[in-house]
């Protein structure tokens, strides 16, 4: 059961195999068992999860109020904000603090049947790319102990990889969905910006921000992304569209399919192993009836420089409502106001973190605005018209989702700018606002590689066909960590 | 460009975090690290280039003008480190 897909479980639920409560009970037991040594959850609560799932054992008794996902246990990752759960954001200055309201994804799920059976660990305000940045402690890789899961959203691409839980959400501001997916064997999507709603979740970089579903297959992420999309009044960059059924187009053939490979992403810096299985993974698309054309990106270069005067000037700016006044943590001893504020960033704040608030207040200080803010966010605008350009001769863009599988706890974390390195496939696709996913494609010396998918602006729909019917075709995705039982 | 000590420490006042002495020289080796690696952004010529400030252009929508919360005050008072009768404490601020 544990090795279920979402379709499999809702069978399963529907069908009275078996009951949301027994469900629920089953991945709370593995949790038990294995989290102390993967520390991918940060809070759990049994009572609670028991609770919903009695909950949806009551609608899966009523058909018309069950939903695909009526029944099955979810994690959010501790970035969503979930009424009366403890919602930490991975950091000391939060530890403390209980949610007074729920995520407009956390409403949805909640909405959809779903069972929220925890919170998932996760880098520091999501300001990391290995997990190592979280106040209660990092999270270790189920395929291997030594290695890191991948940031920010590796809680929950460790809790999904070692079966703790058979889905859960994840948020991409520059790649903390598709990398944590790659390092983990899982699949991962990031939408167009603004198509879920960022009510709730603790904003880092709101213009790059996005939520969205980690499962084990595109099949399950599109059930997911069904329940996650849609417009939200109290987001004031939520888009109001159409609701879409991401699952109408999975099965359709991907004859005539033409695959864009940007030539900036084969270049050098990918390891050998990630080569050959990406390389691997596009002849199984030309055997499927895709066709492949080279494209380029030429400012890609430039995004994860672009991405580090961005994101840290929007952080700076998010992160000042965190100042020890209405919630979260405040000093002890303070002699004024100033020293009270000063104090409690400087306890409640990893070095992470302030590192990344210090650069943003800099790139945004006067005399400095233009140089670099303003200059960032024009090259952010060529890095998005490059994609235009690439989309004018492709359906999709295909290529590596990290540049190497996990990487050892303790290799990058000395050195900012080469863990920021590890990030480069993936954080234009936010600078754009575009769709991308990573979809498991093979191994490195028993590591799994991450395929990454990037569609146009709101092609989720194809995007997802394009994963699932590799999937069909593949079996990497069923690929589950051998020592982890 | 290049961060001073000085500059470190007015920087981290402004963002209103304290930075130890101890700390004060590591941070301005790993900031001007950084600030070293997004200076290639200034290479680019971004002449007549608007900058995007959002990946979706967005126009700010109007609601009615019409009360839609509801009085949570209570609830978010109880999770405020320190508050009385309806109000945030804080240290002393005029004297």
């Amino acid at each position: 059961m544990i090795d279920s897909s979402l379709k499999e479980l809702s069978a399963a639920l529907v069908g009275k195999e078996i009951s949301s409560v027994e469900l629920t009970t089953l991945f709370l037991d593995r949790i038990e068992k294995l989290n102390p040594t993967l520390n991918a959850f940060i809070t759990i609560d049994r009572e609670k999860a028991l609770s919903l799932a009695r909950a949806a054992d009551a609608k899966l008794g009523e058909a018309e109020t069950a939903s695909p996902l009526t029944g099955i246990p979810l994690a959010h990752k501790d970035i969503f904000c979930a009424q009366g759960w403890r919602t930490t954001c991975g950091s000391k200055m939060l530890a403390n603090f209980v949610s007074p309201y729920d995520a407009h994804v956390v409403e949805r799920m909640a909405a959809a049947g779903m069972v929220l059976i925890g919170k998932t660990n996760m880098d520091e305000f999501a300001m990391g790319s290995s997990n190592e940045t979280s106040f209660f402690g990092p999270v270790k890789n189920p395929w291997d102990l030594a290695r890191v899961p991948g940031g920010s959203s590796g809680g929950s691409a460790a809790a999904i990889a070692a079966r703790l839980v058979p889905a859960a959400t994840g948020t991409d501001t520059g790649g903390s969905i598709r990398q944590p997916a790659a390092l983990c064997g899982l699949t991962g999507l990031k939408p167009t910006y603004g198509v879920v709603s960022r009510f709730g979740m603790i904003a880092f970089a709101s213009s790059l921000d996005q939520g969205g579903p980690m499962a084990k297959s595109a099949e399950d992420c599109a059930l997911l992304l069904n329940a996650m999309a849609g417009f939200d009044a109290r987001d004031s960059t939520s888009l109001d569209r159409a609701a879409e059924d991401y699952t109408l187009e999975l099965d359709k053939p991907l004859d005539g399919l033409k695959i864009g490979l940007p030539k900036e992403f084969f270049g050098t810096g990918m390891a050998a192993g990630v080569r050959a299985a990406v390389e691997d993974a596009l002849a199984e698309y030309r055997r499927l009836g895709a066709t492949t054309v080279e494209v380029s990106l030429p400012n890609s270069n430039l995004s994860v420089p672009v991405y580090y005067v961005i994101a840290p000037a929007e952080a700076s700016s998010n992160l000042a409502r965190f100042d020890g006044v209405r919630y979260g943590h405040r000093a002890a001893e303070y002699r004024d106001l100033i020293e009270m504020y000063e104090k409690t960033r400087a306890e409640g704040f990893g070095s992470e973190v302030k590192r990344r608030i210090l650069i943003g207040t800099y790139v945004l200080s006067h005399g400095y605005y233009d140089a670099y803010y303003l200059k960032a966010q024009q090259v952010r605008r060529l890095i998005a018209e490059d994609f235009r350009a690439a989309f004018a001769s492709c359906d999709v863009i295909i290529g590596p989702t990290t540049p190497t599988p996990a990487f050892r706890f303790g290799e990058k974390s000395a050195d900012p700018v080469q863990m920021y390195l590890s990030d480069i496939y993936t954080i234009a696709v936010n600078l754009a606002g575009l769709p991308a996913m990573s979809i498991p494609c093979g191994f490195d010396a028993g590591l799994p590689v991450g395929l990454q998918i990037i569609a146009p602006w709101f092609a989720e729909a194809k995007m997802l066909n394009v994963a699932h019917r590799y999937q069909q075709a593949t079996d990497w995705h069923r690929r589950m960590p051998g020592g982890i039982k | 460009m290049s961060l001073s000590p000085a500059d470190v420490s007015r920087i981290a006042h402004l963002a209103r975090i304290e930075i130890s002495a101890s700390e004060s020289a590591q941070i301005r080796e790993q900031l001007n690290a950084i600030l070293a690696f997004v200076e290639q952004l200034q290479a680019v010529d971004t002449t007549g280039i608007v900058p995007m400030a959002h990946a979706v252009d967005v126009v700010q929508r109007l609601r009615e003008d019409r009360v839609t919360e509801s009085d949570r005050r209570d609830d978010f008072m109880a999770i405020a480190p320190e508050s009385e009768a309806g109000l945030y404490l804080v240290p002393k601020v005029i004297e």
